[in-house]
């Protein structure tokens, strides 16, 4: 497992390993300090919502709209979810629409199937996509196949959602991201929300599909508030999956990125600029699967130079698959290696600082950026 | 595999002795005529009934609950006589469940105040997991859920361990890899808790093979179990059943212990299932089973020492396992990361704590034999709390493990690839100095 070229990436991943050590408990800034300027701020009836109250929002419009929905999991009705996104929904749409679920996965999550099988439309929530593993058969082999294998006569309109990815302080067996995983199978569409309204107009985007959606959410978000336009705000919002959004346009660097990493791209984009004057441009990706392939080159095209952050493990992750699709299709235009700034390839300790160092940090993909800029 | 891989070099076992259950091929199957009972493969001393009836579990009675002792601490069954443990064995018990119960309220506390991220404690079930620990031997095996600081207390887990591996210091067993109580052991081997609910349980009966195979191979190997504690909410979970099945057809020394609680976080028992627990399934999967009173350490202890006697039966190859509903009352909210007043009354738990927990229960006791005293209680409970005291904030001081615990024991081995990540971390922390704070990581960049 020595291959010389594996030592130059390998030797690319690490550094995102040098993170100056954090004080305890430190909230990480993942709200990007240019939101303030964006063009939200001037809009009228912008308000600010966290994206659990947009998720929340999103599942009360879909299940009043919908009859044919219902959520179902672990602390769901009663708890309000284990992370309240379920909140009051409970005592909106009773207990045959919100369903708590004994400790069984694979048991709800193959119920859930077996009722959009049958042509109802479940909302499956996981308590983290950790927990999803118990149950990946009911998600790979039947939801994700059986359209295609029935020849197109069975549907399969579910939501799988849950947070996924880095959390604070829970080590390996709650922190994975599952983005790649998910990302790699034919039938599934994935999405990952960054922002309040990526949040709200992708989940119910997934409900409205009539295709098997894995909604990848991430915890630490949930409490983070963000400008939600007043067109956002209305319940026919939705966004269209498998469109990416150009966050912050800029023409030195594309930074392809999803999910909370957005927010920390956005920051070392301002830091880019205020430090070396160069544009980055970040494109949020909304959608893992399918995959907006035609931004992420046509913006490549422009800047010349491309950098993939995510929270994954680095091998035979959505960086890798963007990276190769950068060979494909625009290897003419890039003038400098494509880079990718990814988790560290340990399972993900929980001691503070060793956490710290396993995911990409804002000055890691600061440095990155500034050594592939040759700056 | 091809049979020509296994060798002669591979461990003989001679796999005709461990078969104790009957020959596949020698117990063909057919009616007899005029029998009064079926001789179905699937079934074989099923009687035969004209009558269309369908069982009710409603009819059948509750499995009843063994106790030896009730509330007051009082012996029930004068006839039996007291229990056969020895005075000092029962106040080392009772001191590992104070110990347990006054570093949960420190701990609790400490997350609080942000000094750890999480913490879960387990009143209320210091009597299940001090009393069923107290049957084991050192060289039985366990595999814990969470919630078992009693099992761990009572197998000799020093306060150092227990507060080292709660700050992930250099000396915590896990190398700082682990959320908080997560613990784990070599010896007396206790394996390290897994977050994801149930695993534990088909692994418990395969570790439990394992041991069965151990002692097949080699005669002088102590006679050992597995001791495999889960909840009420774990035994949804298909592993459990999985478990139980497995552990049963493959005749396999494992004694699960299911701390039946009441709760699973916010989901109450009646949410959870709706047979007569989890011991009725037991019965199902052909297990043995017994239903104690978790409250009532004596019940726990003189229970699971029996069922270690009958999960060892038959000698080398032989075995079986073996089913404990200990039931309790989780008087605490379910972690940290819980509130529980949420989901259940406020007076329901304050009643469970003051009106029967295990570790008033055994005080009582002792006070009606005279071996302890409010002196005594006081004065062991100061001296408790002020030696966990001391152990927590040497353990917050200690250093953290070593950067390099980070790279290594993903692989046995360190590959080529870690290594070289390893060294490149090296090189940043070292061509930069002043960026870096290392002065609280064992070792600093040199540990690389
Ligand atoms: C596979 C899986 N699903 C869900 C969870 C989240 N979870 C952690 S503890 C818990 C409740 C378990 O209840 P129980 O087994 O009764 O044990 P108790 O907490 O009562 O001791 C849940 C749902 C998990 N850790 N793993
Ligand atoms: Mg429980």
């Amino acid at each position: 497992m020595v291959a010389p070229q594996l030592f130059r990436s390998a030797r690319l991943l690490s550094s995102r390993l040098s993170t100056p050590i954090r004080p305890s408990f430190q909230q990480s800034a993942c709200v990007p300090s240019v939101l303030s300027s964006r063009k939200y701020a001037t809009e009228s009836g912008v308000k600010e919502v966290t994206v659990r109250d947009a998720l929340n929002q999103a599942l009360a419009e879909e299940l009043e709209a919908n009859q044919k929905t219902f959520i179902l999991g672990e602390e769901v009705a009663q708890y309000n979810g284990a992370y309240k996104v379920t909140k009051g929904l409970l005592d909106r749409f009773g207990p045959k629409r919100v369903i708590d679920t004994p400790i069984t996965e694979a048991g709800f999550c193959g119920i859930a199937v077996g009722a959009a099988l049958a042509g109802l439309h479940p909302i499956c929530e996981f308590m983290t996509f950790n927990f999803a593993m118990q149950a990946i058969d009911h998600i790979i082999n039947s939801a994700a196949k059986t359209h295609y294998m029935s020849g197109g006569i069975q549907p399969c309109n579910i939501t799988f959602r849950g947070p996924n990815g880095f959390a604070a302080g829970v080590a390996a067996q709650h922190s994975q991201d599952y983005s790649a995983w998910y990302g790699s199978i034919p039938g599934l569409k994935v999405v990952a929300p960054w922002s309040a309204e990526d949040a709200k107009g992708l989940l119910k985007a997934a409900i409205r599909d009539p295709n098997p959606v894995v909604v990848l959410e991430n915890e630490l978000l949930y409490g983070q508030a963000f400008p939600m336009s007043e067109a956002a705000q209305k319940d026919d919002f939705v966004l269209p999956i498998g469109k990416a959004k150009i966050e912050r346009a800029g023409k030195d660097l594309t930074i392809v990125t999803l999910s909370r990493c957005v927010g920390q791209s956005l920051n070392a984009a301002a830091e880019l600029k205020q430090k070396y004057g160069v544009d980055a441009e970040v494109i949020n990706l909304r959608s893992v699967k399918p995959l907006d392939v035609e931004t992420i080159i046509k913006s490549l095209k422009k800047t010349g130079r491309i950098m993939c952050v995510e929270s994954g493990f680095p091998m035979f992750g959505v960086s890798s698959e963007i990276l190769a699709l950068s060979m494909e299709y625009g290897f003419d235009y890039l003038t400098a290696p494509a880079v990718r700034v990814t988790g560290a390839e340990v399972p993900t300790p929980y001691a503070l600082g060793l956490e710290q160092m396993s995911f990409p940090q804002e000055d890691t993909i600061v440095k990155q950026a500034a050594k592939l800029l040759r700056l | 595999m091809p049979p020509k891989l296994l060798g002669r070099g591979a461990v003989q076992i001679r796999w005709r002795k461990v078969a104790t259950s009957p020959r596949r091929w020698g117990s063909s199957i057919s009616q007899r005529p005029g029998s009064d009972s079926v001789r179905f493969p699937g079934a074989v001393n099923s009687k035969f009934t004209t009558q269309m009836s369908f069982v009710k579990p409603a009819d059948i009675p509750a499995i009843p609950t063994y106790r030896v002792m009730d509330s007051d601490g009082v012996l029930v069954d004068t006839d039996r006589g007291p229990p056969d443990v020895t005075d000092a064995e029962v106040l080392t018990w009772y001191k590992n469940m104070l110990t347990v119960s006054i570093m949960d309220v420190i701990m609790f506390e400490a997350q609080r105040q942000g000094r750890l991220s999480f913490y879960m404690v387990s009143a209320g079930e210091e009597g299940v997991t001090v009393g069923s620990a107290a049957a084991l031997s050192p060289d039985d095996v366990v595999f814990a859920q969470y919630r078992e600081a009693g099992v761990f207390q009572q197998r000799g887990f020093t306060l150092q361990e227990f507060m080292s591996q709660l700050f992930s210091n250099k000396n915590d067993n896990g190398r700082g890899r682990n959320m908080p109580v997560h613990y784990g052991r070599k010896y007396p081997k206790m394996h390290t808790i897994s977050s994801t609910l149930a695993t534990q349980i088909p692994q418990a009966a395969g570790a439990a093979y394992a041991l069965k195979l151990k002692a097949l191979q080699n005669p002088n190997h102590p006679a050992s179990v597995v001791a495999c504690y889960f909840g009420e909410g774990a035994a949804s979970e298909g592993d459990f059943h999985a478990a139980l099945n497995m552990a049963a057809t493959r005749s396999c020394p494992v004694i699960f212990v299911c701390r039946n609680n009441g709760y699973a976080i916010s989901t109450p028992t009646l949410e959870q299932y709706r047979g007569d627990g989890i011991a009725s399934r037991g019965i199902g999967y052909g297990i043995d089973t017994i239903r104690v009173d978790g409250n009532d350490i004596f019940a726990v202890y003189e229970a699971m020492q029996a069922a270690r006697k009958l999960a060892l039966e038959g000698g080398p190859g032989g075995g079986r396992p073996i089913l404990i509903e200990a039931m309790s009352y989780r008087v605490s909210h379910h972690s940290t990361s819980d509130d529980s007043f949420a989901y259940r009354a406020r007076v329901e738990v304050e009643d469970w704590k003051r009106r029967d927990n295990p570790i008033i229960r055994l005080r009582k006791w002792l006070e009606r034999q005279g071996i302890w005293d409010e002196d005594r209680e006081r004065e062991t409970r100061e001296d408790l709390r002020r030696t966990i005291l001391k152990e927590f904030g040497a353990a917050e001081r200690e250093k953290k493990p070593a950067l390099r615990e980070a790279f290594t024991d993903v692989y046995e081995e360190m590959t080529d690839e870690t290594r070289e990540q390893m060294q490149e971390l090296k090189r940043i922390l070292q061509t930069y100095p002043e960026e870096y704070d290392l002065r609280q990581y064992e070792g600093g960049a040199d540990s690389l």
